[in-house]
Parts: structure tokens; C-alpha cells; sequence
């Protein structure tokens, strides 16, 4: 049980780790919602899974399952509602060597 | 003994990613990448809280800190993000 617990809690950290590196290298907005909005999800799930194992059954761990589900619920959707937020104030996605985009005209119409 | 230094090891390279976070909520351009960066602060403080519960072995305690954190995170993204969707930024 420890074991498992160790190894869930490093993959979680191998998550983190990975998103705060895209985090900080990634070149504009979007792409660094795509490293941390799925990576940090996926780790803090791992790590409380862990942490849950660890404390065995009791009001304490059905709690921080709880913690759990409700992270897999809410933060795909807080990226969602900041993704789109920066969508319509209009923010360009980076493209390579500053080529334009093929819908640039038609959003920009709509707006 | 060893699962909660283990514990405590895991606590201290979460306050390093914490740091390296900070980075890009103090200097990154835009009111966005400010916002995504106290998303993540916030989550990997989620997680601390919860290892420091253990830690300190109050862990009834700090499940409960930790789930109002965690609803404080997400409605202070949704709504900074419904905020400035109706206002629009300038850049």
C-alpha cells in the first residue's frame, strides 16, 4: 500500500513538473493553457488518489476523493471559461515566424 | 517515519514549482497569463495543504481547509474570466 502510494504521488509530481516547464517555456497564451489546464489536472488527481490510499477507508479519505472528483470537474472548466475569455477579447494564438492565420478576417468581421 | 519525510521532500519540490509559477504571474505579459498563473499556484497549494496535513498528523483539519481552497480557486477563475470576457483587454 506504501509502495503504491509513493509511486502514485511521483507520477503526480512528474505531472506538475512537466506543466510548470511548459508553463514557463511555451511561447504565448494558448499553448501554455495546454501544457498546465490538462497536466495540473491530471496530477493533483494522482497525488490525492495517492494520498487517499495512504490514509485508508475513512471520513477522511472519502473527503479528499471528493477533493478529487471535484477538481476533474472544475478545472478543465475554469480553462475552458479563461480560454474563451481571452478568445473573444481577441487575443491572436502565436504562429510560427508571424505567419497570419486563415480566419483572422472572418473573426475579426464578426467582432 | 520515512512515508512522511517522503511527504515532506514532496512538499518542498512543490514550493520550488511554486516559485518558478510566481515567475510568470510577476512578468508575463497580459492580465491572462496572471490570472492562469494563480490557477496552477493554486492548485499545487491544494496539494500542499493536504501534505502538510499529513505531516503534521491534523489531517482532519486540513482536508477541510483544503476543499475550501479548492472552491475558492475555481470561482475566483470563473469569475476574473467572466470579468474581463464582458470588459476586453486591451493589448
Amino acid at each position: 500500500m506504501i509502495v503504491l502510494t509513493i509511486l502514485l504521488i511521483s507520477v503526480g509530481i512528474f505531472f506538475f513538473t512537466t506543466g510548470t516547464i511548459g508553463f514557463l517555456r511555451f511561447p504565448d497564451f494558448y499553448s501554455r493553457m495546454h501544457a498546465t489546464g490538462k497536466s495540473d489536472t491530471l496530477g493533483a488527481a494522482l497525488s490525492l488518489a495517492g494520498l487517499a490510499l495512504y490514509e485508508g477507508f475513512s471520513l477522511t479519505s472519502i473527503k479528499i476523493l471528493i477533493i478529487v472528483i471535484f477538481i476533474l470537474m472544475t478545472s478543465p472548466t475554469a480553462t475552458h471559461a479563461l480560454l474563451r475569455a481571452a478568445f473573444d477579447s481577441g487575443m491572436l494564438p502565436w504562429t510560427k515566424g508571424g505567419q497570419p492565420i486563415r480566419d483572422e478576417e472572418v473573426r475579426r468581421g464578426q467582432k | 517515519m520515512i512515508v512522511e519525510d517522503f511527504f515532506l521532500i514532496i512538499s518542498l519540490i512543490m514550493g520550488l514549482l511554486v516559485f518558478f509559477c510566481l515567475y510568470r504571474v510577476v512578468y508575463g505579459p497580459g492580465v491572462f497569463n496572471r490570472i492562469i498563473g494563480v490557477n496552477v499556484i493554486g492548485t499545487k497549494t491544494l496539494i500542499i495543504l493536504v501534505l502538510m496535513g499529513f505531516i503534521y498528523r491534523r489531517i482532519d483539519m486540513f482536508v477541510d481547509i483544503s476543499l475550501v481552497y479548492a472552491l475558492l480557486n475555481f470561482i475566483v477563475t470563473i469569475a476574473a474570466s467572466i470579468y474581463f470576457q464582458r470588459k476586453g483587454v486591451h493589448h
